[in-house]
């Protein structure tokens, strides 16, 4: 299989806005449920080893005509919830028999109520994650919060989770967050062979289709990339910080690299990468997926930073571990996380002479020529200048 | 005669009494150089002032600063200073607010220049824009930063789990931090003593607040609220000054129920009592008065309201405990109002439409504040559902006066105003 074939199966999973691969599994047999998920993260080995197939909702994209989110929401507030009330109003997540809600940002953190008020028979849950990063603090109380979760999925689905099961998922989810290092790497060395949005769509598929598959897919999307020969362009490389939940609409990726930057790192979807490295398959499997959170885990502006020194410091490593030429930071409208942090970032960057600029976008982002020239213009003068 | 002169306006024992400890407490924070007195930069909601003082350190607070300089008219320059400096206009403008104080010499109302922090006490209670907000001050003053997480009660409930995290926080991170910056060692009977001071204020504070039940009102409970709340949301938790003042200020309210009086507003006391309203959310700071006016002027007492438990919910019970000291400081920041789950704010609203025998519920939606916003369209919904009574939306900004429509606000209210009597009189018929 080559990669537009592999491409087109994931355009078709993202354009999919019933979810009909979650729908299809869920439908393969009588005991089975979908957990559904928003940004940023939540522990899915734990969803997984209950025989539960979580799905990652990240609002409704460019296709979702909103109608019925908009009477949810002020005009100041972000996309994504609307959109996500509309996929929830218009019966698009009906399948879902939970909802989790990450510790991202109030707005994140409210919708989760409001999921407990629409739909009082279906699990909610708030995942709250520490923002102390101490063992015996931070991680005794994630190790509480993640057995809290692991009790509900039991309630939910009649039976217990057993330490082995985690581990045997947490091993899945390794193979998982290995290959999506691979693609990462892979993209970063030669991204001409990997374009931006491919690697965007690959990664998202991974939010709506069981692991195993993606796994699969991931690991045929490196032999058809490997394999094929694609021209190299005289773009300049970039990373893009500040899309971590709202999604940007696919065209403004495009439109990205389009003008002339490859994007060698991102963070789109971070529910993919958030752990750094493999998870212990062995022992105590919620102290070991504690123990990734607290200090193995990607950061971005919806955790505290401990130390000044250390603000910025993932994304400066990000930008010479890649040999990025520049940063764009592209952050939704109104999306506090990474508005706010933003100038601390771009301070960071020209400490180290690292060209960037910013600019804001929806979900439902329609006009891109801005974009294309904002973006064409910054490769222009690191070429020139840098 | 001249008839149009405005009869002075007397101002009660309290009110000079708040002005006065006010006034001194910016002049203690203005002479740190002198009184070696060293300083926190703490939030509103989730405060430990007891704790603060126990280690004999004063409190700062960026929110308190941010609405003095909205209502003295200087927070629009300050928030477009920040925006200049490339803090975005999207986001929480007491943040810009306060990044463009400092640009402006960090001055305190008194025109002496604001002490940087010895520490950032950030306690990240119902608010994530707190937690950046405070990377953001520490990225200006460099200083020491202390943090305080503070669990979401997602499910409605406090979790022994959460009052654990809270507590050991407390006592292996925040404490030892105060010690070594205050130099002084932690003293738990100091901290005790504050305490059982801070639940002697309270429960003056909700006498005073539920005074709203009488029908007619003797206080208005948001706009006249954020004055009665003042001292106990700010520096003064925990101190006998806090203690006198609610001691005055029920015996005040005492004898306006006794004289039949309604509540006092900038213009004199509140001649009729026409509209009961609970509101949800903060007021506008940059034009409170004019704010005010549009609600007095019309007859509407606000008798409930939730921006006055932002900084602690002690009418459904809870008080500061010297018996149980950290748990109860833990337990006060967990039930702070925005900390508090979507169900629960709307039982809160229905329960106040309902004991306090409101004429409906209005929602003053804050641009800056998504902690308070995301959410309320679906609340007003509710507590309409459950209460039959009508609710109304207006949308104005904390210190930003670009968010400020003083026409629409107004068109808004009346149009409210006039469904509340339409309801009465379908109701009459």
């Amino acid at each position: 299989m080559g990669t537009s074939e592999i491409i087109d199966q994931c355009t078709a999973l993202f354009e999919d806005l019933s979810f009909g691969a979650a729908r299809r599994w869920k439908a393969a047999g009588p005991d089975r449920r979908v957990i559904g998920y928003m940004p940023v993260y939540v522990p899915e080995e734990i969803i997984h080893a209950a025989g539960m197939m979580p799905v990652g909702i990240v609002g409704g994209g460019d296709q979702l005509e909103v109608i019925h989110g908009d009477a949810y929401y002020q005009s100041y507030i972000c996309r994504i919830p609307r959109s996500t009330i509309e996929l929830g109003i218009t019966k698009r997540l009906d399948f879902l028999d939970g909802m989790l809600f990450p510790s991202i940002c109030d707005v994140i953190r409210n919708l989760s109520g409001m999921w407990k008020m629409l739909y009082p028979d279906t699990y909610v849950r708030y995942f709250d994650v520490p923002q102390n990063y101490v063992d015996d603090i931070g991680g005794d109380y994630y190790c509480q919060e993640l057995n809290e979760l692991r009790e509900g999925l039991e309630k939910l689905g009649g039976k217990q989770i057993t330490d082995e099961a985690i581990n045997e998922s947490i091993t899945v989810y390794n193979k998982r967050r290995s290959l999506v290092r691979e693609v990462y790497e892979f993209r970063s060395q030669t991204p001409w062979r990997a374009p931006a949005v491919e690697v965007y769509l690959l990664m998202r598929a991974g939010l709506v289709i069981p692991v195993e598959e993606h796994i699969a897919m991931m690991r045929d999307y490196l032999n058809a990339a490997e394999a094929e020969d694609r021209p190299m362009r005289d773009n300049c490389r970039v990373v893009i910080n500040g899309s971590f939940c709202e999604q940007p609409p696919l065209n403004l990726i495009k439109s990205i690299e389009m003008a002339g930057c490859y994007i060698v790192d991102d963070d789109y979807m971070l529910a993919n990468r958030w752990l750094l490295e493999d998870v212990d398959d062995g022992g105590d499997p919620i102290r070991n997926l504690a123990d990734a959170f607290l200090h193995h885990s990607a950061d971005t502006a919806a955790k505290y930073c401990t130390k000044k020194e250390e603000v910025g410091m993932f994304l400066l490593e990000s930008v010479k571990k890649t040999k990025a030429e520049g940063v764009i930071f592209a952050a939704p409208s109104f999306c506090d996380p990474a508005l706010l942090e933003r100038p601390m970032l771009a301070d960071r960057m020209t400490e180290h002479n690292i060209p960037h600029i910013s600019f804001k976008y929806a979900e439902n982002s329609g006009q891109m020529q801005p974009i294309r020239e904002q973006a064409g213009t910054f490769a222009d003068s690191i070429k020139l200048w840098s | 005669m001249n008839t149009n002169e405005k009869p002075e306006i007397v101002k009660e024992s309290s009110m000079l009494r708040q002005k006065e400890m006010i006034a001194n407490n910016y002049d203690l924070l203005t002479s740190t150089r002198e009184n070696g007195k060293k300083v926190a930069a703490t939030f509103v909601p989730g405060n430990l002032n007891e704790l603060i003082m126990s280690f004999g350190m004063l409190n700062n607070l960026p929110e308190i600063n941010a609405i003095g300089n909205g209502m003295r008219k200087k927070s629009g320059m300050m928030i477009m200073d920040a925006e200049r400096r490339g803090h975005s206009e999207d986001v929480c403008t007491y943040v810009k607010a306060d990044i463009g104080q400092m640009s402006k010499g960090n001055m305190a109302p008194n025109g002496k220049p604001m002490p940087a922090p010895d520490l950032l006490l950030l306690s990240y209670t119902g608010c994530f824009t707190f937690m950046k907000w405070f990377e953001l001050l520490r990225h200006e003053y460099g200083c020491e930063t202390a943090m305080l997480h503070v669990p979401y009660t997602g499910d409605g409930v406090i979790t022994d789990n959460m009052r654990d995290y809270v507590v050991k926080q407390l006592k292996e991170e925040v404490i030892p931090k105060m010690e070594r910056i205050s130099g002084v060692k932690f003293d738990i009977d100091r901290l005790r003593e504050n305490l059982r001071r801070s639940a002697e204020a309270e429960d003056n504070l909700v006498w005073v607040l539920e005074s709203a039940k009488h029908v007619r009102s003797p206080i208005d409970a948001y706009f006249g609220g954020v004055y009665y709340i003042g001292p106990i949301f700010s520096a003064f938790r925990g101190t006998q000054d806090a203690v006198d003042y609610y001691r005055i200020l029920r015996g005040e309210i005492e004898s306006r129920i006794d004289e039949g009086l309604g509540p006092i507003t900038p213009e004199g006391d509140m001649p009729e009592e026409k509209y009961r309203l609970v509101v949800e959310g903060p007021p506008n700071w940059t034009n409170f008065r004019e704010f005010w006016k549009m609600f007095y002027d019309d007859g509407a007492v606000v008798v409930a309201s939730t921006y006055t438990k932002v900084g602690g919910v002690y009418d459904l019970g809870f008080r500061h405990d010297p018996e149980r000291p950290l748990e109860s400081l833990a337990e006060y920041c967990l039930g702070c109002y925005t900390n508090r789950n979507l169900p629960n704010r709307v039982e809160m609203l229905e329960q106040y439409v309902n004991d306090y025998q409101a004429d409906g519920l209005l929602i003053n939606s804050i641009k800056s504040c998504n902690s308070f916003s995301a959410g309320q369209l679906l609340m007003m919904q509710e507590v309409e559902k459950r209460t039959g009574k009508p609710a109304a939306f207006i949308e104005t900004d904390l210190v930003d006066p670009r968010y400020f429509s003083a026409a629409n606000v107004k068109n808004r209210l009346e149009s409210y105003f006039q469904m509340i009597d339409q309801k009465r009189s379908a109701q009459a018929a």
